[in-house]
């Protein structure tokens, strides 16, 4: 069994660690800093906390107010409340004038399970990578989620970095270097490349590793980074393994799936699939149950993969 | 504390770039205030820029751009400290206009105090031009907010004012909305928190013209009692005639003897102000006059 950590508490972390660094490093929250961990800075810099209350769209206009004053903000709250219920503020405030603001909501995709779609956060990934401007990262564990956050802060502009609920196992060593708009494959193959993000790159290591037993040899590639996108790994994993699987926990439009399958459609068309949430939104229930509903399971990926092979040319 | 730095920077600003900002602004209200009659000539002038510029576009907001002429001209002839050859001076007052139409009566007030040529007004709303049809910070010197979608500038401003305290800067925070704006509920998600963080270098006015794009807003949507709801958010609240400029210098003077709390100016207006046929017209809220009106308008404005 591998080790499991909380995207969410490695967030919290490395902005104690930012916030020790940089005093211009300034924390928002919507009453959600417990679940978020911004808790955690707050504890040290509250000087540099503002807790903006159950106001998202307010919030989200003061983070471009003190950014476009000199700070670098992050402000968090749940996925589905910072894109959706503030697109607006976003668009207006803080992707056109491109301000320094990091939005960083925990309780992505449906992994917070039992709270119910009202808390699903699946359109999220579609709504921000929309927006001109943006970066839109969703780290595959706690080890990735510490350094985007870190390189957000050192990177000038409006980023989107989407953690989970749930803890996510360690796959990613600590010699890992994430870098902006950087893929990492993960592991070679010739047959078949799976493309994941966030806690579907785990799912797909794995899968990867039972398919060998049918002779399928898997590239699995961890597309971190959904917006800028790396268009040479894709490109590369077509021409190289002739079909492509996309897995995310977010619907099939607009997220990772439609985002690598433009660049395979223009540059390399090849067979591709789609693992991801269906097209309906979810009852209550475990998160693991409701990831089976939806296939995003490694016996999921197993099957989408040997049915993607069967399409080869 | 790191904040060192930054306290020398409040303290002792370069002094050659204050002595030349001193300079600069002879004309302004830092060095040598000017009297009521000049501010009115001056917000005079105001209307006719936004006659003439929406005219020429053949679109824009006139009627919230009129109703505005005198608040704007107070604060940017006699109030602001403001270095248009320097719009990003850290030090210097913010001004946010969150009712976003308004641009026409904001970009005039930046180019009559230098901000760019005078002449560029006239390209409102044409293509590349850096006057937007609303304003964008990216785009125009001197414009704070990009701004359009409404109930949004008070949280921006409260952004700004908490950062002036945490760099343990002086400068103050002006803020124009509308009154159809404090329809949007942001609006009263930011008055709650900008008296929550005690924001008292922060001052909101209302443009209270009591139009809407649909008509009246006791009609539309009632805001009042407007003034107590401010109040009852905690703010030190002020109402003014806001076509009287002395009535708009007390009260902006007045906000900044206020501590612990922001302050709310409710100015009433009235939209079209200074053109007959556009006052109180809520068809020249979002209507350019025709080349035949503007020569009927500019006449009155002479």
């Amino acid at each position: 069994m591998a080790l499991e950590r909380y995207t969410r508490e490695a967030y919290g972390n490395a902005l104690l660690q930012l916030g020790r660094e940089n005093e211009d490093i300034v924390v928002l929250d919507a009453d959600l800093s417990r679940s978020t961990m911004t808790r955690i800075f707050a504890m040290e810099f509250p000087h540099r906390f503002f807790d903006c209350g159950i106001a998202e769209q307010n919030m989200m206009g003061i983070a471009a107010g003190l950014a476009a004053s000199g700070k670098t903000v992050f402000a968090s709250t749940f996925a589905v409340f910072a894109s959706s219920r503030c697109y607006d503020q976003v668009r207006m405030s803080i992707a056109q004038p491109r301000q320094n603001v990091k939005i960083v909501p925990s309780h992505g995709g449906i992994t917070v399970g039992e709270d119910g779609f009202s808390h699903h956060s699946i359109e999220d990934l579609a709504l921000m990578c929309s927006f001109p401007n943006f970066t839109v990262i969703v780290p595959a564990d706690a080890v990735e989620a510490a350094q985007a956050v870190r390189a957000a802060a050192n990177t000038y502009g409006p980023f989107y970095i989407r953690l989970c609920r749930p803890k996510t196992p360690l796959i990613l060593g600590e010699d890992y270097r994430f870098i902006i708009g950087k893929a990492a494959t993960l592991r070679e193959g010739k047959d078949v490349t799976i493309i994941a993000c966030g806690l579907m790159v785990a799912r797909a290591l794995q899968a990867a590793h039972n398919l060998i037993r049918d002779g399928i040899d898997c590239r699995v590639v961890n597309m971190s980074t959904l917006k800028p996108l790396d268009e040479d790994v894709i490109v590369k994993a077509a021409k190289e393994t002739g079909a492509i699987l996309t897995a995310e926990e977010h619907l099939q439009h607009g997220g990772l799936g439609s985002r690598v399958s433009q660049v395979v459609a223009r540059y390399h068309p090849v067979p591709m699939s789609f693992l991801a949430i269906r097209d309906f939104y979810s009852p209550s229930g475990k998160p693991e149950e409701l990831m089976e509903r939806h296939g995003l399971t490694v016996e999921g990926i197993e099957q989408a993969v040997r049915s993607l092979i069967s399409r080869k040319p | 504390m790191p904040s060192k730095k930054r306290r020398t920077i409040r303290a002792n600003p370069s002094a050659s770039a204050a002595k030349a900002r001193a300079e600069a602004t002879s004309s302004q209200a830092i060095a040598k205030p000017l009297t009521v009659e000049a501010l009115k000539e001056r917000a005079k002038k105001l209307r006719r820029h936004i006659i003439a510029m929406t005219a020429r576009a053949g679109s824009g907001h006139p009627g919230g751009s009129l109703s505005s002429a005198e608040i704007i001209t107070a604060l940017y002839f006699n109030f602001l400290r403001h270095d248009p050859r320097d719009p990003r001076w850290p030090d210097r007052d913010r001004f946010v206009l969150s009712k976003g139409h308004a641009a026409p009566l904001l970009y005039a007030a930046l180019a009559e105090t230098g901000y760019f040529p005078v002449e560029e007004l006239l390209t409102l709303r044409k293509l590349d031009s850096r006057m937007q049809g609303h304003t964008d910070m990216t785009t125009t010197p001197g414009v704070e907010m990009s701004a359009g979608s409404l109930g949004q500038g008070l949280s921006f401003s409260i952004g700004i004012a908490l950062a002036a305290r945490l760099d343990r800067r002086d400068y103050r925070v002006y803020v124009l909305l509308g009154d159809g704006e404090c329809d949007e509920g942001q609006v009263w998600e930011a008055a709650m928190a900008a008296s929550h963080y005690k924001v008292d270098n922060l001052v909101a006015i209302v443009d209270r013209n009591q139009q809407q794009i649909d008509g009246w807003t006791y009609d539309v949507m009632d805001t009042e009692p407007l003034a107590e709801k401010w109040r009852s958010f905690g703010w030190h609240t002020i109402e003014v005639d806001g076509h009287e400029l002395a009535q708009i210098l007390a009260a902006l003077d007045e906000a900044k003897q206020v501590k612990g709390r922001p302050t709310a100016i409710i100015a009433h207006t009235t939209k079209g102000k200074g053109v007959s046929f556009m006052e109180n017209n809520p068809e020249f809220h979002g209507r350019a006059p025709t080349p035949e009106e503007a020569e009927r308008a500019l006449k009155e404005l002479e």
